[in-house]
Order: C-alpha cells, then sequence, then structure tokens
C-alpha cells in the first residue's frame, strides 16, 4: 500500500516524461490521472481507521544527521486531500481543451501541479511538504502566463511575486521553527514534532506561529494578503484555476492544520483575536467586494478568497467539531470551485465574454450547461444536500462552542451565507435566466466531456453531502490524535 | 410493514422520483408527470396509514454527523399528533395539486423541470415536517426554499418571474440568518437541538429569560421570511409569477404554513416567553391587517389571493403568539390549507379558460360559462370570509376568541381585518364571476377540463368542512391537549357583524362597475415598502459592496500589493550591480550559497 502512495506522486511525473518523449498528451496524462484516481480510492478505502495515525509510511535518509529524511504516508485527512487532488486532476486534464501552443507542456504542467500537490500532502517531513508545494507552484505561474486571457502576463507576475513572497515568509517561519528546537532534538519529521510538543520541549513562539500565518495564509488569501487571487484566477487558463484554486490553495490550510495548530497551540490561543479580524475581513468585506464584480470569473475569484473565511474559523475555534468542518469545507470548496471554474472556462469559450451586461438567458440554449451551473452555485451557497453545507453547519457550530470571542465572527459568518447567495443567484439570474440576446441564440450546450467532468465533482461533493461522515470519520481519526 | 418503514418510504419517495425525473425521463412527459403523481400517491397512502395507526416515537436512520456521544446529528423522524395532522395535510393536498398540473402545464414548456421541481418540493416539506431536530427542520426548510427557487423562476425567460425566484430566495435566506443563529443559540444554553429537549427550557434559559426570549425571537425569524410575515412579506406577492398549482401548494397551502408550523414545534418554549410571545403576536396581527388592507387595491387575481394568504398566515402567528395551545395556529393553518388551495386552483381555472389574462378587470360574468369553478370558488370564498358553517369561520373563530381573552389589543386588530376578508373575497367574486365580460376572452371562456375540476371539487369538500366540530375537538384534544377555548357570544357577534359589514360594503361598492371606482396609489404601491427595499438592496448595499471594492482596488491591492511590488524592484535593481551576465559567476555565486547554507546548518547542530 505505500508504493500506492508513492505511485501517486510519480505516475504524474512518468506520464509527463512520456508526453515529452512524444506520447499523446492528452490521452497519456488522462491515463495516468485516471489510474491516480483509483489508487487514491484504494488509500482512501484501505486506510485503517481504528488504527488511525500515519499508514503506508515509507522513508528515505537524506541528512540523518540533520534529522532531513524524505518521508512519505498518509493518514485520514492526508487521504481526504489526496482524493480531492485525483478527482481535480481528472476533471481538469478532461475538460482542458486542445491548445494549440505548446499542447505538450500545458498536460506536462498539469500533470506537475497535481503531483507536486499530491506531494506536499503526503510528505511528512517539513522540508519536502514545502518543496512539493514550490513544484506545483511554478507550473502555475507558467500556465497563466502562457495560456492565459485577458491581461495574463501582469497576473502571472502579481501572482508570482506574491506568492514567492508568501512562501519566502513561510520558509522563514520554517527555518525559524527549526532552529527553534533544542539542538540534539532537532527533525522536521512531522510525528516527531508532534511528540516533542507533547512533551514539552518545543518552545510556544508567537513570532513563528505569525511567520507561518502569514506566509500559509498569503498562500491561501486570507485577508489582506488575498489581491493576487482573482486576477490571477480569471486570467488563467480554467484547468489550472481548478487546480490551484481547488486543491493548491488548500496547502496553506493543511500545512496550519498540520503544523500551527499541533506545535503552537498557546500562540494561536493568544493571538486568536487576530486572526479573527481577518477571518471577518475575508468574510464579511470580501463578500461585499465580490457583490460588486461584474464578471462571472472575478466573482468566482473573489467568492473562492471569502470561503477561505469559514475554513479559517474552522481553525480559530480550536476544537474537534470546528476544525472537522474546516477540513470538510476544504474539500468541498475544492470541489465546488473547481466546477464553477470549469463551467466559468465553458461560458468563456461559447461567448468569449464573462461580463453580467452581456450575457443571458443562456438556459434556453445550454440547458444542461445551465442545469450544471445551478448545482455547481447552489453549492458554493452551501444548499444542504452538498458538502459545503455540512462543512459551514460544523464550522459554526464548533465556533459557537469556543467562546465568547467567537460571538461577532459567527453572526458574520452566518450572514455571509447571505452574502453569497446575493452575488451567486445573480449571476446565474444575468448569465442563464432572462430573455435571451439574438447573438446567443447559437451558442451550442456543453458537451459530453465537459458534462461528464463536471458530474465527476458535483457526485463526491452530493455524497459527502448526504453523509458527511463518508469525510468525517476519516478527518476524525486523524485529528483525534 | 413496519410503521417506521412507512414513515422512510412516505419521505423518499418524492426524492427518487424526483432524481429519476432529473435523470431519465427527461424526454418524456407523460413518465415525468406519472413518476410525481406516483410518488405524491404513495406519499398520501404512507401519511394516511401513519395517521390512523397513530405512529408515535423517534425513528432514527443514522447519524448524519456523529462525533460520538459529545456532538452528533441524527436523522430522525419524529411521529407525534403534530407532525401526523401536519403529515395529513401535506400528502392530501399535493396529489390532488400534482394531478390537476397535468391539466394546467399541458401546454407549458419545461415540463419535466416543472415537475421534478414539484416532487423535490414534497420531499424537502415532508422532511420538514418529520424532522426530529431544528438541524434537519433546518436542512429540509432550505430545501424547500430552492424547490420554491426552481418553481417560482419556471418561466425563467421571463425578467419578472426571474426575479421574483430571486428575491424569493433571497428574503428567505435573511430571515433564516436569524434561524441559524437562534439554533446555535439553543444548543449553546441547552446542549440540543432535538425538539423534546429544546423545549424543556433547561440549561441557561433557566436563569436568563432575556436569552430564551433572544433565542425564540431568533427563530421566529425563520417563520418570518417562510410564511412571509411584515417586514419580509414582500417575496410572496412576487411569487406569483410562477404557475398557479405551485402557488397553490407552495405560496398557499403548505410551503408558506412550514413558518408556523415550526413555531408549534417550538411551542413549549415559546409559550414560556412572554417577551417573545408578545413580539410573535404583534408581528401576526400587524400583517394580518396591513396584508388585509393591500389586498383590497389588488387587481390580478393571484395577487389578491397573495396578499389574503398572508393575511391569514398572520393569523395563525398571532394564534401562536398568544401561547395558549399549538392548537390553535394548527387549525387555521389545516382548514386553512383546504381553502386556500381551493381559491389557487379555482383561480387557475380562470386563468387557463381567460388564456392568461390575470386582470381581474379583464374579467366578469364567468359563473354561467364556468359553473363548477364558480361553485367552488364560493365554497373557498365563504370559508375564507369566516362564514357561518364553512371551515374558515370556526378557526378564526378560535383565534379571536382567544385574542379577547388573553389581549384585547391585539383582539381589534385582527377584527378589522376579519372585517376586510370578507370585503376584498366579495370584491373579487363580484368582479371575475358576476356582470358582464370585460374582454373578449371573457366571452368565449370556457370550463376546464375534468383533470383539473376533479381536484377542485374534492378540495372543496374539506374547505367546507374541515372545522366542523369533531376535527376542532381533534385538534384540541391531541396536537393541544387542552380543552377548546369557549368562544363568548360577546366575540360571536363581532365576528358575525365584521363579516356582514364586509360583504355589504364591497356589494355596494362593487355591486355593478366596470372600473375600480376606489384608487388608492398608496395600497397599489404595497405601501411602497416594496421600493424602499429596492432603494436599500441598490443605495446602501451597493454602496457599501462600491466601497469595499474601491478600498481593495485602490488600497490593499494599489497600496500594499504595489508598493511592496515597488520595493522589491528598489531591491532589484540594488542587486542589479551582481548581475554580472557570465554564466561561472552565477555558478560561483550558487555554489557560494549552497556551501554558506550547509555550513550553517552543520555549526548550528
Amino acid at each position: 500500500m505505500s508504493l500506492l502512495l508513492i505511485l501517486t506522486i510519480v505516475l504524474p511525473l512518468l506520464a509527463s516524461l512520456l508526453i515529452m518523449a512524444g506520447a499523446d498528451p492528452r490521452r497519456t496524462s488522462l491515463g495516468a490521472a485516471t489510474v491516480n484516481l483509483a489508487a487514491s480510492l484504494v488509500l482512501f478505502l484501505g486506510y485503517d481507521r481504528v488504527t488511525g495515525g500515519w499508514q503506508f509510511v515509507s522513508e528515505w535518509k537524506i541528512l540523518p544527521k540533520l534529522g532531513i529524511n524524505m518521508t512519505l504516508g498518509a493518514d485520514g485527512l492526508t487521504l481526504v486531500m489526496i482524493l480531492l487532488a485525483t478527482l481535480v486532476t481528472v476533471s481538469a486534464l478532461w475538460v482542458a481543451p486542445k491548445v494549440e501552443k505548446y499542447n505538450g507542456l500545458y498536460h506536462v504542467s498539469l500533470l506537475f501541479i497535481s503531483a507536486g500537490v499530491i506531494g506536499a500532502f503526503a510528505s511528512l517531513d517539513v522540508l519536502f511538504l514545502y518543496s512539493f508545494h514550490e513544484l506545483a507552484l511554478i507550473p502555475t505561474f507558467l500556465m497563466i502566463g502562457i495560456w492565459g486571457s485577458g491581461d495574463r502576463q501582469a497576473a502571472a507576475w502579481k501572482a508570482t511575486i506574491y506568492l514567492g513572497l508568501g512562501s519566502f515568509i513561510l520558509l522563514i517561519g520554517l527555518i525559524a521553527l527549526y532552529l527553534s528546537i533544542p539542538s540534539g532534538h532537532r527533525t522536521l519529521d512531522l510525528r516527531q514534532l508532534d511528540q516533542l510538543a507533547a512533551a514539552g520541549i518545543l518552545q510556544p513562539s508567537a513570532l513563528i506561529y505569525l511567520l507561518l500565518l502569514v506566509g500559509f495564509g498569503s498562500l491561501v488569501s486570507l485577508f489582506p494578503f488575498h489581491s493576487w487571487a482573482p486576477g490571477a484566477y480569471a486570467c488563467a487558463p480554467a484547468p489550472a484555476a481548478m487546480l490551484h484554486a481547488g486543491v493548491l490553495k488548500k496547502f496553506g490550510l493543511y500545512g496550519l492544520i498540520r503544523i500551527a495548530l499541533p506545535l503552537f497551540p498557546e500562540a494561536m490561543q493568544g493571538l486568536n483575536g487576530l486572526l479573527l479580524l481577518l477571518v471577518i475581513g475575508n468574510i464579511l468585506y470580501i463578500g461585499y467586494v465580490t457583490v460588486s464584480q461584474k464578471r462571472l470569473d472575478w466573482t468566482i475569484g473573489y467568492s473562492s478568497v471569502m470561503h477561505m473565511g469559514y475554513i479559517f474559523l474552522g481553525l480559530a475555534s480550536m476544537n474537534a467539531i470546528g476544525v472537522s468542518g474546516a477540513a470538510i469545507l476544504m474539500f468541498a470548496h475544492g470541489l465546488s470551485v473547481a466546477a464553477a471554474f470549469a463551467l466559468c472556462g465553458e461560458i468563456r469559450r461559447r461567448t468569449g465574454t464573462l461580463e453580467y451586461s452581456e450575457l443571458g438567458g443562456l438556459a434556453k440554449v445550454a440547458p444542461v450547461l445551465g442545469l450544471l451551473f445551478g448545482f455547481a452555485a447552489m453549492a458554493s451557497v452551501g444548499l444542504p444536500g452538498f458538502a459545503n453545507f455540512a462543512g459551514e453547519l460544523l464550522v459554526f457550530f464548533g465556533a459557537t462552542a469556543a467562546g465568547p470571542l467567537m460571538i461577532i465572527p459567527v453572526v458574520v459568518g452566518v450572514w455571509g451565507v447571505v452574502i453569497s447567495a446575493i452575488y451567486m443567484l445573480r449571476a446565474y439570474r444575468n448569465i442563464f435566466w432572462g430573455p435571451i440576446a439574438q447573438r446567443w441564440e447559437t451558442v451550442t450546450d456543453i458537451g459530453s466531456g465537459a458534462k461528464w467532468s463536471v458530474i465527476l465533482l458535483l457526485a463526491p461533493l452530493m455524497i459527502a453531502g448526504f453523509y458527511p461522515q463518508f469525510i468525517l470519520r476519516m478527518v476524525d481519526a486523524s485529528l483525534s490524535r | 410493514m413496519h410503521l417506521s418503514t412507512v414513515a422512510w418510504i412516505t419521505l423518499l419517495a418524492p426524492l427518487v422520483a424526483a432524481a429519476f425525473i432529473l435523470l431519465v425521463t427527461r424526454t418524456n412527459r407523460k413518465a415525468a408527470s406519472g413518476l410525481a403523481i406516483l410518488s405524491a400517491l404513495v406519499a398520501f397512502a404512507g401519511g394516511w396509514v401513519l395517521f390512523l395507526n397513530k405512529a408515535e416515537g423517534v425513528f432514527l436512520g443514522f447519524n448524519w454527523v456523529d462525533f460520538g456521544k459529545d456532538f452528533s446529528i441524527p436523522f430522525a423522524l419524529a411521529l407525534d399528533p403534530l407532525s401526523r395532522t401536519m403529515l395529513v395535510v401535506v400528502t392530501t393536498i399535493s396529489p390532488l395539486v400534482f394531478i390537476y398540473s397535468t391539466g394546467y402545464m399541458k401546454e407549458e414548456e419545461g415540463y419535466w423541470r416543472f415537475f421534478a421541481g414539484l416532487a423535490l418540493f414534497l420531499f424537502s416539506m415532508l422532511g420538514i415536517v418529520l424532522a426530529d431536530n431544528l438541524v434537519m427542520m433546518f436542512i429540509f426548510w432550505e430545501l424547500v426554499g430552492v424547490s420554491s427557487y426552481i418553481l417560482i423562476g419556471h418561466y425563467f425567460g421571463k425578467p419578472s418571474a426571474a426575479d421574483a425566484a430571486k428575491q424569493a430566495f433571497l428574503v428567505n435566506r435573511i430571515g433564516d440568518f436569524g434561524f441559524m443563529l437562534g439554533i446555535l443559540l439553543f444548543w449553546l444554553a441547552t446542549g440540543t437541538f432535538e425538539f423534546s429537549g429544546v423545549n424543556q427550557a433547561a440549561g441557561l434559559f433557566q436563569a436568563n429569560p432575556t436569552l430564551l426570549a433572544l433565542a425564540c425571537v431568533l427563530i421566529f425569524c425563520g417563520t418570518v421570511g417562510k410564511s412571509a410575515q411584515f417586514p419580509l412579506h414582500v417575496w410572496l406577492p412576487n411569487s406569483m409569477e410562477g404557475p398557479t398549482p405551485v402557488s397553490s401548494l407552495l405560496h398557499a397551502a403548505t410551503m408558506v404554513a412550514a413558518g408556523v408550523y415550526l413555531l408549534a414545534r417550538i411551542f413549549p418554549i415559546l409559550s414560556a416567553s412572554p417577551d417573545a410571545s408578545e413580539i410573535v403576536a404583534w408581528t401576526g396581527a400587524i400583517t394580518a391587517l396591513g396584508a388585509g388592507i393591500l389586498a383590497t387595491q389588488q387587481d390580478d387575481i393571484k395577487g389578491i389571493l397573495a396578499y389574503s394568504t398572508i393575511s391569514q398566515l398572520g393569523y395563525m402567528v398571532t394564534g401562536a403568539g398568544l401561547a395558549v395551545s399549538a392548537a390553535l395556529p394548527m387549525f387555521h393553518l389545516f382548514t386553512h390549507a383546504f381553502f386556500k388551495c381551493l381559491l389557487f386552483l379555482t383561480a387557475g381555472s380562470v386563468i387557463v379558460a381567460m388564456h392568461h389574462e390575470q386582470d381581474i378587470w379583464k374579467m366578469g360574468g364567468l359563473k354561467n360559462k364556468m359553473p363548477v369553478t364558480f361553485l367552488t370558488y364560493c365554497c373557498g370564498m365563504l370559508a375564507l370570509s369566516g362564514c357561518f358553517f364553512f371551515s374558515g369561520h370556526y378557526s378564526k373563530d378560535l383565534i379571536m376568541a382567544s385574542a379577547w381573552e388573553h389581549h384585547r389589543g391585539i383582539f381589534w386588530v385582527v377584527v378589522i381585518a376579519a372585517a376586510l376578508t370578507p370585503f376584498y373575497m366579495t370584491r373579487q367574486a363580484l368582479v371575475v364571476f358576476f356582470g358582464k365580460p370585460r374582454s373578449e376572452h371573457a366571452k368565449h371562456a370556457h370550463e376546464s377540463p375534468n383533470v383539473m375540476i376533479i381536484p377542485l371539487i374534492l378540495l372543496a369538500i374539506p374547505a367546507v368542512c374541515a372545522g366542523y366540530a369533531p376535527v376542532e375537538h381533534y385538534f384540541f384534544q391531541s396536537v393541544g391537549s387542552l380543552a377548546e377555548p369557549e368562544v363568548p357570544h360577546y366575540v360571536e357577534l363581532v365576528f358575525a357583524a365584521a363579516f356582514v359589514i364586509g360583504i355589504a360594503a364591497a356589494a355596494l361598492v362593487y355591486g355593478n362597475v366596470e372600473k375600480d371606482p376606489i384608487r388608492i396609489p398608496l395600497l397599489q404601491q404595497r405601501f411602497r415598502i416594496d421600493d424602499f427595499y429596492f432603494w436599500i438592496v441598490r443605495v446602501i448595499q451597493g454602496g457599501f459592496a462600491r466601497i469595499c471594492s474601491f478600498i481593495d482596488r485602490w488600497f490593499i491591492d494599489g497600496l500594499l500589493v504595489r508598493g511592496s511590488a515597488t520595493a522589491v524592484w528598489t531591491v532589484g535593481f540594488a542587486l542589479r550591480f551582481l548581475q554580472v551576465g557570465n554564466i561561472q559567476i552565477y555558478a560561483l555565486f550558487f555554489g557560494a550559497g549552497v556551501v554558506g547554507l550547509l555550513y550553517l546548518l552543520l555549526t548550528i547542530h
């Protein structure tokens, strides 16, 4: 089984090699991604929840003297995230059109993002966790810069500088963490770090926590480090936006759950007021910024920033209910935002515009596209039946239980559900409903490939929505450590 | 078959039908409506089996969320007199409306979409009825909201319908904002959200009545949204953009009554808080009166009925707020469901005959051309107006008697509303069915097909009889567990006077007129409340959103990001002196860096 875990990282890289050697990019990449999806499902179902903890572990010594090893392994949360990554990868490759410029490189980039993010999730060693993430980030910038639309160069540069800076702060934080451990105990292994924290050897440090929060936070578009996100998503080609907003962005949250939450609970508690202030910024302020958007891609981009607020709220509650809710939301938001970007790309391909003022009535000519977009919109609005609702509900319960400091953030969070409905319903109303302009009467409905790739995202969203225990029991097994 | 199995089949049959219609029979009209009707009949049978067998208890399906014994959200069905009664209302009316719809929607597009929406609605509504805790009720509460959204927006190409659907969803969400906070507060204070536990006023509530009142009022926000009470009533008249069967089933008989059902569900705890009850009672009374006034000046045949629905829901909410018995609002909900459903379906029959003309001033003289529609309409109209011998009289009577007993101020408000009801209904009846036809369509109108008429006849029976003594007795014995209040002769007299005055005034004014002799702009503009909200959304919310957007663009992005980008550029400019364009020098830098880093790590170690 541990070989299977390694396979999920190696397979996309192997497929990339094959494509560079001349294999058919679409077939090769989609084949590898499908096998990966199957492998991640096997791992997901094969995880022993009774035993819990890290499983499928394999280790290679790299600098044993410094406590640096390459260690791969997974627990329940990891497997949920890997399942998310493989699902979105298949979907993204499936909707990816045949591009005219560097078709091979296009697919190789997507595969690298996928391999990098899976590697990051599966790494038990902080150094590799970090490096795999960087591996995934670089092809994202390339994709925006080469195959993007609109002002793609500027968007690519902005994202590169911003995320590079965030990663740099994160790196400083991680090095500081490493150096703060008394020599003799130094390690970057998550398991040993947990033990050190439990044994009280690790000194609580507000500064390191802050570095990690800002570093990880800017990767997740935590307010006010968010302004790279909407533009980058608006310019990125749909598959890249799907993979980044859906999966790669979750890395920052994953890192906080893995490193900050278990190692610096006191610091986190002490600085909770600050985090909650930023959460309010994410939900209320960004929420209203989203309301004033006039294009679909920017609306979805900002909404994905806004919804991060709920996940941070779940983390800030620092109890099992809230953090589990955050984990469900990571999974749910990943799928729903990927579906939204996929459909957004389909609309753009048909009409060449995403301006609300120009669109309208598309449900008449593209009923299936409209239906699927309706599902994605309702998921994003947090309608019961989708996993997003279960996640938000648990976040609210967790936060409510966490004390009086949470009153305002919870009220803001519940109001945020109204805000989401305002902009998503408006988007739906303006694009799909109302009278249809003559120029759109020849628009065709969604093709079967894109249709199924979106269904691939929506189906697990509804399964987890009807039965959240499906995700919850996996997460629970790893958080109750 | 075990009763719990029956309950689960009753709940799930419509969901299965909805999924099947969506996934399989999108192209087949007959199969779509057939499946929906079949599922409604299954629910009908199941509902009555559960009712007649007096099914009792909580049937646990599974734990929807399970954190062990600390926290879990069970997906469970609760059967007790209250839910059984509501179950009968919903499952009896639904199949009739479904069958009627096959006639009404015959010529329409999106046939499968319509029936899938109806089936999804029925599933969600049954979920509300059977929910055993607040969270589950909230889940289905949102799902009826989305089915209502789909059904109001059935003619989505029409801007008014598309806007109405969006508005209905958003206004309900505002109500649900309070509802959700109420659930959280209940959970925080009592550690539970199951109805059995919530109703005990345990935990923090014992010491803190203000907190209890706050929690109840927050939950009541859900009712204000769903049951279209002032100030969130604006969506219901606009929801008439949906097909008439939808208006009948969702926006008159069942879905909008869910808010009242919620109040009955939490009645023990609501009545334990005098402050919350007072707020609830006044909200209902103001709504009953205000909507009654507005109904007198509407020209749309469905618009009149819509405001009348709001007004009657106001009665029910007042009944709950009087803190006497849950039977009070539930009894009026019961009778209202039948006669208002009937009224909407007769209106639908008229609308079809009029080729979708809905302005009553284009109608006239229809009574001879549509005798069955006319007679059944009269049953509904008299029941709504509170005529003696008709169901509405008895349920309204009891609310007024209780108001007289417990709250004189509210009594006089609802008496005025009770005089308005026969006034606007008589106006409608006279203009639509009597006099001379006012348009070509009205001249050539003819009776609707049997598939539409038979449901009308079947609904006319309970519209007349559903308020008689045995039913009343049942409500107060089992739903309310309290003897029904005596109706003083004085109240009886006042009510009768209100009825007569209302009818007489309308007959006097609208006896034989071509145009409306009364024109009150403020009432036709709905007290300008809609305009006021529109202004809030545009100016206040829109302004706030634009300010946020401005800050984001020019301050956060402009200053912070570009500012730091400038800083980076400056550093880069300085570092440019290191860029010598020679690959070996770069390799040297790189090597030196690696060595330095390694040295650093090793020495620290």
